[in-house]
């Protein structure tokens, strides 16, 4: 699905060698500030590498349309913004910015089920805290139904026991939906309980392949 | 109306200048340092418009198109400059040239159908019409569009994680910076719009104030008044929305990452 293959970006990060199969789950580990978030970002074109190129199901992704990609392969920031409005407007707001249909309330209920986010859909997003935040956005892209989900430390905002809870949920939803992960992660436990494969990026240089 | 003018002589006119003795003194007595600036704008408000006095003149009484479409350009060109000078090293190459293309094709698209169809010049390049009228149709487009710049370079700054976070949810660079272009099309056009809203009770306007002072009906004056102003809406408008239709495209590259992302 992608191939990374000598690929550098700036002076912030330089890769080997990557590749993530479809349905696979591959975890990338490192300290922080490693460039890890960079390599997401470089597959789903947010960002372009100085040298080098991304292979992604056998085409370049400088030959390939990048809102197009973006809507294939989501994205999930570490820190990601809230949208002024609802949990309704900032769940729907994807799909709306994809042009797609808005999904019923059951659907955004089963959802926050899901993610284990237990609010009404009408209350005002600001009231959430950094935890239930980082649930909603979840929420928001699992929404989108992509092909591949890369995400930034997904449960870094929860203490230690929901994390685990939050990664098991989404370690089945890509199980169960067949999707492709490609995960950051502090846990090295977790990646290596989880991952297919384990990717390790220290000071923006990738270390090992396990 | 009779037509009649009180012609001011050089010491009439010198007298309106007690204004800025009064004024200094305010400035030395308070000890507020702004004395050389009032100087330097009486002095430049007064060369400034006694220099156009004779050059209208010349103008007005020698009708030629080219020295019409001359004196537009000029206008225009001191007007796309203005904007540049304003915002220094804050714009970029591309934004510039966006500036330089909306600036006169809105303007000129107002003007040409305000002249055109709504007075119907006779003849066409007249510049006793056309050259006040691109004056207050270019300076209120000039100021929308530089009102539209400062909201969208404040917005692409203040609002940068809401259209990455758009972005990186599928959204075109269109969609993910609607918000931003509506409130700067807004800052844009509302200065006008509060203009006509406050227009014939708060204030009467300077255009219709001057025709009224040399003669002309007060009933004719506010035809004018209201052609004028409904053709400075449209110059504001459709320089602004073509700016901004251009504008937000330079914060992004060819790959709709936003340039002050990557």
């Amino acid at each position: 699905m992608f191939e990374i293959k000598d690929v550098e970006y700036k002076d912030v990060l330089r890769v080997k060698n990557i590749d993530v199969a479809s349905g696979e789950i591959v975890c990338i580990v490192g300290e922080s500030g490693g460039g890890k978030s960079t390599l997401l970002r470089l597959l789903n074109k947010s960002l372009s590498p100085t040298k080098g190129t991304i292979h992604y199901n056998g085409k370049s992704l400088a030959e390939i349309d990048s809102v197009a990609h973006r809507r294939e392969v989501v994205y999930l920031n570490q820190k990601p913004h809230m949208f002024p409005g609802s949990l309704r407007d900032n769940l729907l707001i994807g799909l709306r910015f994809q042009q797609r249909e808005d999904a019923d309330d059951k659907t955004l209920y089963d959802l926050m089920k899901r993610v284990r986010l237990n609010k009404s859909l009408d209350m005002d997003v600001k009231h959430l805290s950094g935890g239930e935040r980082q649930r909603l956005a979840l929420a928001r892209v699992l929404l989108l139904d992509a092909a591949v989900y890369l995400l930034d430390e997904p449960s870094s905002s929860l203490d230690d026991v929901s994390e685990d809870l939050m990664i098991e949920t989404i370690v089945e939803f890509t199980k169960k939906e067949n999707k492709t992960l490609v995960m950051v992660t502090h846990s090295k436990d977790q990646a290596h309980k989880h991952g297919d494969k384990v990717y390790e990026i220290q000071n923006g240089r990738q270390k090992e392949v396990s | 109306m009779d037509g009649n003018v009180i012609e001011l002589t050089y010491w009439q006119v010198l007298f309106g200048y007690i204004f800025v003795l009064f004024v200094l003194y305010i400035l030395r007595r308070r000890a507020i340092k702004r004395e050389s600036v009032l100087i330097i704008a009486t002095l430049r408000m007064t060369f400034q418009l006694v220099a156009v006095g004779y050059a209208l003149t010349l103008i007005i009484e020698n009708p030629h198109p080219l020295l019409t479409l001359a004196v537009v350009f000029v206008m225009l060109g001191f007007a796309v400059f203005t904007v540049f000078r304003k915002f220094k090293k804050e714009l970029t190459l591309s934004i510039k040239k966006v500036v330089a293309f909306t600036l006169p094709a809105g303007s000129l698209t107002s003007l040409a159908y305000f002249l055109f169809v709504v007075i119907r010049v006779e003849p066409y390049y007249n510049p006793q019409y056309f050259i006040p009228i691109t004056g207050m149709i270019v300076g209120n487009s000039m100021t929308g569009i530089t009102l539209g710049i400062h909201t969208l370079l404040n917005r692409f700054t203040d609002q940068k994680e809401a259209v990455i976070e758009a972005l990186h949810l599928g959204a075109t660079p269109k969609d993910a910076s609607h918000g931003i272009v509506n409130e700067a099309f807004d800052a844009a056009i509302m200065p006008t719009v509060n203009n006509m809203l406050g227009m014939g009770i708060i204030f009467l306007p300077g255009m219709m104030t001057g025709q009224i002072l040399s003669g002309v009906a007060p009933t004719t004056a506010i035809m004018y008044q209201i052609g004028v102003m409904l053709g400075i809406l449209g110059g504001v408008a459709l320089s602004t929305y073509l700016f901004l239709l251009f504008g937000y495209r330079t914060f992004f590259n060819k790959d709709a990452q936003l340039k002050t992302m990557v």
